[in-house]
């Protein structure tokens, strides 16, 4: 991990203000990430509820479900909503994010770090960072789990599945930055894990497992333009050749905004003096 | 100023309208231990943050420098002179002591390989080793306070602050600790440390002030501060009612316990002052049962200065 860029010398070279940033935001990264590995229970969990919501809709209510997007029998229905449990897989994963920086704010080691010559933004970048990986991750193995009962993205190009691969990391990353906020204006990992159910919830409302036009009228611009909805839709586009049309934009345009609000606010909170 | 660590002069810092440090002037000279004693919610604990830029005090604060950098200008460069131990236990309790080392190590930018070996060698020096494969989590009270301190001690720092570095641990722990903080002061270190008690200060610093209500109550060598509180005396005690009596007549001025029959002697504790006591005794044949001498210790300075009541008017002045 710690590979030097130059060769060993007894006098350490004066670093730039960069390296310094990405040297101890990787050091923390690690600390994350070992953390993740030697309690893997909290991400295991919050990675149960997308698996069992993807058998539960395949497999008990697909029938039904198939019939009514007008397709032609379960294996539609499966194409239809892994996009929506994909974008759901990131939605749980970083409640674990929130949960793991209120935990960290009540460790005495956070002060530490606050008193060293570090770069200060570090830590909340070593779990975000963190956060996105198991994002990631977490995505791999909901996919599995939906190719294995015969989720099937042929006809999309490299090209698209970059994009789409593109898009969920963005995507994981502004709920991330969120999802960081709520750890830090809160005050134990409990709260934490409260504030942040709906990131989980708000797939439910979206176009993950019913198109939005099949809800109630007065509904329908809540879920049409909820962040969910757009990146959802764009993923579907994606993997499976549906329209995307403004939904492109519009997720882009969420993933951005809740990125540059998560950030604010979640340097915000850091840089205030701790209690 | 080029020989103090550490120089704050009028330190301020209040939570909402309660002023937790009123205007708190500290000088610790480099390669010092230097005591900050006082009763809970002092501002002990308060006056570690803001020296250690934990949290920044209040503007009407003057000059504050430690390490010879200005804290409010240059935080960074303080950051990197100083090593702080909190009261409260700093460590990763989910990573094992020897990644919280290492940990450390790689915070301090050190290379790989010396990393390791610092590391290695804290951890050797603190009788961690056994340890070092387990979570910090599982660590009693007094191993966690020697990770802690050996966390601190990665970057060498040349201040280092200890906030209440024994409270909680039991007396071995705690004489394990006081020889900890003496062989970094040989090395050249300055330390800054908080304490309740009494006998730690007296134990291990150079300097201590009295820290009371956000106020120094009174600064200087723990037999300075001895000196200004009178509580020298001769305690004797007897079994017999009528001996107590006939002692305190032949004594004169004293003070008597009539109901435990002990005398209290004003006495500076010399073997002259002694003498005359017994003396007089034996002029009237009586004997007590019991005699300790009591030189005045910080716990009289302690209680003097930091309760409030009856305390002498001049003791409110620092001894320089």
């Amino acid at each position: 991990m710690s590979v030097p860029l130059a060769p060993a010398r007894p006098t350490r070279p004066s670093p730039t203000r960069l390296s310094l940033v990405v040297r101890d935001s990787r050091t923390m990264l690690r600390r994350n990430l070992l953390h993740a590995r030697r309690y893997p229970s909290l991400t295991l969990n919050l990675l149960l509820t997308p698996v069992v919501l993807l058998l539960l809709f395949v497999y008990v209510f697909g029938g039904v479900m198939s019939a009514g997007i007008g397709g032609a029998g379960r294996s539609d229905y499966v194409a239809y909503i892994v996009p929506g449990v994909l974008m759901l897989t990131v939605g749980g994963t970083v409640i674990g994010a929130a949960v793991s920086v209120a935990t960290d704010m009540n460790e005495g080691v956070i002060a530490r770090f606050r008193t060293m010559a570090i770069h200060r933004g570090s830590v909340l970048v070593g779990h975000v960072v963190g956060s996105v990986l198991q994002c990631v991750a977490g995505v791999v193995v909901v996919g599995a789990v939906a190719v294995a009962i015969g989720f099937r993205s042929t006809d999309a190009t490299a090209v698209e599945w970059l994009a789409a691969f593109g898009l969920l990391v963005m995507f994981a990353l502004a709920l991330t930055w969120i999802a960081v906020g709520m750890g830090l204006a809160s005050p134990n990992a409990e709260a934490a894990a409260n504030s942040a159910q709906p990131l989980v919830l708000l797939p439910l409302i979206s176009s993950a497992f019913i198109p939005a036009d099949t809800m109630p009228g007065w509904f329908q611009p809540i879920a049409e333009y909820q962040p969910f909805t757009p990146a959802i839709e764009t993923l579907r586009g994606l993997l499976l050749g549906t329209g995307i049309g403004h939904n492109g934009w519009l997720a882009v345009a969420w993933c951005v905004g809740l990125t540059a609000l998560g950030y604010r606010w979640s340097t915000a909170q850091f840089s205030r003096d701790p209690e | 100023m080029t020989d103090l660590a550490i120089a704050a002069n009028g330190l301020r810092k209040s939570y909402g309208d309660k002023a937790v440090l009123d205007g708190v002037d500290l000088a610790v000279a480099e390669g010092t231990i230097f005591a900050l004693l006082g009763p809970n919610g002092a501002g002990k604990t308060t006056a570690v943050k803001i020296l250690s830029t934990l949290v920044s005090p209040d503007p009407a604060s003057g000059e504050i420098r430690v390490g010879g950098h200005d804290l409010a200008a240059d935080p960074q460069a303080v950051r990197a002179a100083i090593g702080v131990t909190g009261q409260f236990s700093a460590v990763d309790g989910l990573i094992t002591g020897e990644e919280n080392m290492l940990l450390m190590a790689d915070l301090h930018h050190l290379p790989r390989k010396e990393g390791r070996r610092v590391a290695a060698g804290l951890l050797e020096r603190f009788d961690l080793v056994e340890a070092a494969k387990k979570p910090a989590s599982t660590y009693s009270g007094g191993m966690k306070r020697r990770l802690d301190i050996a966390m601190t001690l990665v970057g060498d720092p040349r201040i280092i602050f200890l906030d209440e570095p024994t409270t909680g641990l039991d007396p071995r722990s705690r004489h394990t600790m006081w020889q900890i903080i003496r062989e970094l002061v040989t090395g050249g270190v300055t330390v800054f440390l908080t304490t309740q008690y009494l006998e730690e200060a007296d134990q291990l610093a150079h300097r201590i002030a009295v820290l009371d209500g956000g106020r120094i109550a009174a600064e200087g060598t723990a037999e300075e501060l001895k000196r200004l509180i009178p509580g020298g005396h001769v305690r004797l005690r007897f079994s017999d009612p009528a001996a107590y009596r006939s002692a305190a007549s032949a004594l004169g001025e004293v003070t008597g316990d009539d109901e435990a029959l002990a005398l209290r002697i004003p006495s500076d504790g010399s073997q002259r002052e002694l003498r005359s006591v017994l003396d007089r005794l034996d002029r009237v044949g009586v004997e007590a049962d019991e005699l300790t001498v009591h030189t005045p210790d910080l716990d009289d300075v302690f209680f003097a200065l930091t309760g409030g009541a009856g305390l002498p008017h001049q003791s409110k002045e620092s001894v320089r």
